[in-house]
């Protein structure tokens, strides 16, 4: 029979030889554990989640933002031509991936609806371990997707959205917007329309009812007010309308010379050819022409109203006929890969998905914090706007806005925007604490 | 009061077995995540509630989506003005869609067939236009309603239990979290109970007075019947289930927006019906199922994945094989769904629970069928 009883000595020794054979894994991996967040890539794939509507109001434009990541991912992963990795400054990038490795994408639609949106996003997250989310073509989807991402400890790098919500009272630590917002319409749009109209103008408002809309409406008045405008009324139309000659008959007795729509997407679509079919800039009033303004442009809307966008003047974020490098080469590399010169909606994408790779790449890490830190005040050139800040305080995108008017003789379908000026970087910038809101912590959640 | 039949007490428990294994059976579809999952629950409990009403008295209702939306924004108010902890926002959120419900009813209800169902769309729709622009103060609009950092919390702040953490609040269920897993099981859990109560609808005197409503009202008035307090009730206590939905939507992910009372999502729930089969127990929550299924997963499929998975193919037949497919899935999913749930109408007016009793009644008469040839073959 074996002897099983241990000295006491033995007992001590074995004793402390199971303690550091415990503590040892702990001290080695201390380090991994601090930085362990949701969908550490680890050597697993890197994924990137594309959440775009594919169908719904605005399934147009969030196809385009999907060609624009699906080209952004080429030129990451060294295939292509490279695009805007050729002109980008400072470029961390190498055209070999990211930190070395090559970036997987999935897909996913939004609808056009906040819950799709967060749905998508959840299975991006939760499912498919993507580690960065971006895409959107709505305000109400991108407030919706980032708040998500916040608590999953997710970057979310937003696509179009326009309101000022974004990046204002809704802001959070992990999202990012490239785009620019009504506030820095207002201010850009306001000295073309003072050269072009005069300082003495009477305008009416037409503002599509929803958040967006008023904070349009509000930052186009705050801005032409100061130029010395009147405003006559500024009046809510319903979303979705599809007959607007109610709304329109009283702009004709309201002693007004000035039209602002504040609609986008189908709305204006549908609103500014009715204004132009009830003649309204065929009319005279106050002794002026009667004009009309769109402040908030995009090519895909320019097509759809056609004729009657020939001389409208609105703002855009980016314009594929700009002349700068950037925009040149990524201009040709869209139109080699897709057959169409970009609209704003794919370049801001394709831009978003560059940016984020390129802090991950500047990090050394995947770790959010760090990439974050890496994102906040970033300066940068050469991708199509000019010197660019991703501002620290707010994670809004400061860079020139582009004053465009309809083109009168488009020499094709998509010479439809005319750049007939650009607002500084200087002019636009604004304090960020106008909009409230918080960003919240660095320290990402567990998903 | 909780007996129930043997061939139900069945029935409920294979069906607590399969909403529990979720995890399980869903992994090789590819939706065995907790987001997906949860939504699976909630919807399913939508759509037994949904079919309370139009499965038993035949009253198609198609503004139910606007009970969802009034149960999610009284949570998530919930949350901001009382507490974090789940129960009393549940608790208010079936009120609160109950009383809505009554006032809804009570109009509508004074009409039938195609009459009512354009009320409660009008009903619907007004709340929707409300809550999207109207009523921005308290539904915050397109936007959506959210939690911030510094909501009051009344009740929280008074019992001291005011979460310190650096990030967003999150729901709790008496102090646990109910993010992720837990999550899924709470709703798994409220959905069999949901069941439950359907069942036992289905087999009360109650259900039975409603199914007289359906096969005929006028008759039912005639022998001294009276009608209208089971058709509010049925109709109250399908909104209530609605609002309870719509309040679980909100506890696993704290965001209420407007979309949710869209007509396209009162019209989707009645899809679910019809797709499951209308007025059947199991129906409903298999048409949820489906739809879901194929607006999260389906709709994710990209020509990319298509590539990989028909690699096997010689080239010219992978990219036409791939051409074909990718016009179905990803964008084209509402093709794909559309297809079939013209499908199923033509061939299965009973929804797939009716395909499903074919499919064994088949099975019976085939392994019946050999004993019989058996027997005569040596006649011959």
């Amino acid at each position: 029979m074996a002897n099983f009883r241990t000295s006491r000595r033995n007992l001590l020794k074995g004793a402390g030889a199971g303690i550091v054979a415990l503590g040892t894994p702990h001290i080695f991996t201390r380090n991994a554990w601090a930085n362990q967040f949701c969908n550490d890539p680890g050597s697993g794939k890197i994924v990137f989640g594309f959440n775009v509507p594919q169908t719904g109001t605005y399934a147009e434009e969030g196809l385009e933002q999907l060609k624009g990541y699906e080209l952004a991912i080429k030129h990451i992963n060294g295939e292509g031509d490279g695009g805007l990795l050729k002109t980008m400054k400072p470029l961390a990038l190498k055209g070999n991936g990211v930190l070395g490795r090559k970036v997987d994408y999935v897909t996913g639609d939004t609808q056009t609806n906040t819950d799709a949106a967060r749905d998508g996003a959840r299975r991006m997250i939760e499912r498919d371990g993507a580690i960065m989310v971006t895409g959107c073509v709505t305000t109400g989807e991108a407030v919706a997707q980032q708040s998500l991402c916040q608590e999953m400890g997710v970057i979310y790098m937003s696509g179009l959205t326009h309101g000022n919500d974004t990046t204002g009272k809704d802001k959070r630590r992990y999202g990012f917007r490239h785009f620019f917002n009504g506030y820095q319409s207002g201010v850009a749009i306001a000295p073309i329309l003072a050269a072009e109209y005069g300082k003495e103008r009477r305008a009416y408002h037409l503002t599509a009812d929803y958040n967006w809309g008023w904070t349009q409406e509000e930052s186009i008045k705050n801005a032409t007010e100061a130029l010395g405008w009147e405003t006559v009324a500024a009046v809510r139309t319903p979303l979705g309308l599809g007959d607007y000659s109610q709304y329109l008959t009283p702009v004709l007795n309201s002693g007004a010379d000035l039209l602002i729509l504040n609609h986008y997407g189908h709305d204006m679509v549908n609103s500014l050819p009715q204004a132009v079919q009830f003649g309204l800039r065929e009319r005279q009033a106050n002794g002026k022409n009667f004009e009309i303004v769109v402040p908030m442009f995009s090519e895909l809307m320019a097509v759809g109203a056609g004729d009657a966008v020939k001389g409208i003047i609105g703002t855009q974020n980016w314009n594929w006929q700009l002349d700068d490098e950037g925009s040149k080469t990524f201009t040709k590399s869209y139109g080699e890969a897709y057959g169409a010169p970009p609209s704003q909606s794919a370049h801001t994408g394709y831009v978003q998905a560059i940016l984020y790779a390129d802090a991950v790449e500047r990090a050394g890490t995947f770790y959010p914090p760090e990439v974050i830190k890496a994102l906040e005040g970033f300066e940068f050139d050469g991708m199509g706007n000019g010197q660019t800040l991703y501002r620290d305080t707010d994670h809004q995108c400061f860079k020139e806005v582009l004053v465009v008017r309809g083109n009168e003789s488009p020499s094709s379908r998509f010479d439809v925007l005319n750049v007939i000026g650009k607002t500084p970087r200087e002019e636009v910038i604004y304090d960020p604490s106008i909009f409230g809101g918080e960003l919240g912590p660095y320290e990402p959640n567990q998903c | 009061m909780f007996s129930l039949s043997r061939k139900d007490l069945l029935a409920l428990a294979i069906f607590t077995v399969v909403v529990l294994t979720m995890p399980v059976w869903l992994a090789p579809f590819g939706a065995a995540y907790p987001g997906l999952m949860q939504k699976f629950a909630i919807y399913a409990i939508f759509a037994i509630g949904f079919n309370i009403l139009f499965g038993l008295t035949g009253y198609l209702s198609f503004g139910h989506a606007a009970f969802i939306g009034v149960g999610s924004y009284t949570t998530v108010w919930s949350f901001k003005l009382l507490t974090m902890d789940i129960l009393p926002a549940m608790v208010l959120a079936v009120v609160v869609t109950g009383v809505f419900a009554l006032v809804i009813g009570y109009f509508s209800l004074r009409r039938t067939g195609i009459y009512f169902s354009i009320l409660t769309l009008a009903f619907a729709q007004m709340s929707y236009s409300l809550a999207y622009s109207v009523l921005t103060p308290i539904t915050n609009g397109e936007t959506g309603l959210l939690l911030a950092r510094d909501d009051p919390r009344y009740l929280d702040a008074l019992l001291g239990a005011q979460a310190n953490v650096a990030g967003l609040p999150q729901p709790t269920l008496l102090g646990s979290s109910v993010a992720g897993y837990a999550g899924f099981y709470l709703c798994a859990v409220i959905l069999i109970l949901t069941f439950f109560l359907s069942q036992k609808v289905f087999a009360s005197p109650f259900g039975m007075a409603l199914r007289g409503i359906k096969s005929n009202q006028t008759r039912m008035n005639y022998t001294g019947f009276n009608t209208k307090p089971y058709m509010l009730a049925a109709f109250v206590i399908s909104g209530m289930i609605a609002g309870l939905a719509g309040g679980l939507l909100s506890i696993t992910d704290p965001l209420a927006g407007a979309e949710r009372m869209r007509w396209t999502e009162s019209g989707n729930v009645v899809l679910m019906t019809i797709l499951g089969g209308v007025g059947t127990l199991f129906g409903p929550v298999i048409g949820a199922w489906l739809i879901k299924y194929f607006e999260n997963i389906f709709s994710a499929i990209n020509t990319n994945m298509l590539n990989t998975a028909f690699s096997f193919l010689p080239d010219g037949v992978q990219s036409f094989v791939v051409t074909v497919l990718s016009k179905f899935v990803g964008e084209g999913w509402h093709l794909t769904l559309g297809l079939m749930f013209v499908l199923i109408v033509v061939f299965l007016p009973g929804g797939l629970v009716e395909g499903f009793h074919r499919f064994m009644a088949r099975l019976k008469r085939r392994s019946a069928a050999p004993e019989r040839v058996s027997s005569v073959q040596p006649a011959e």
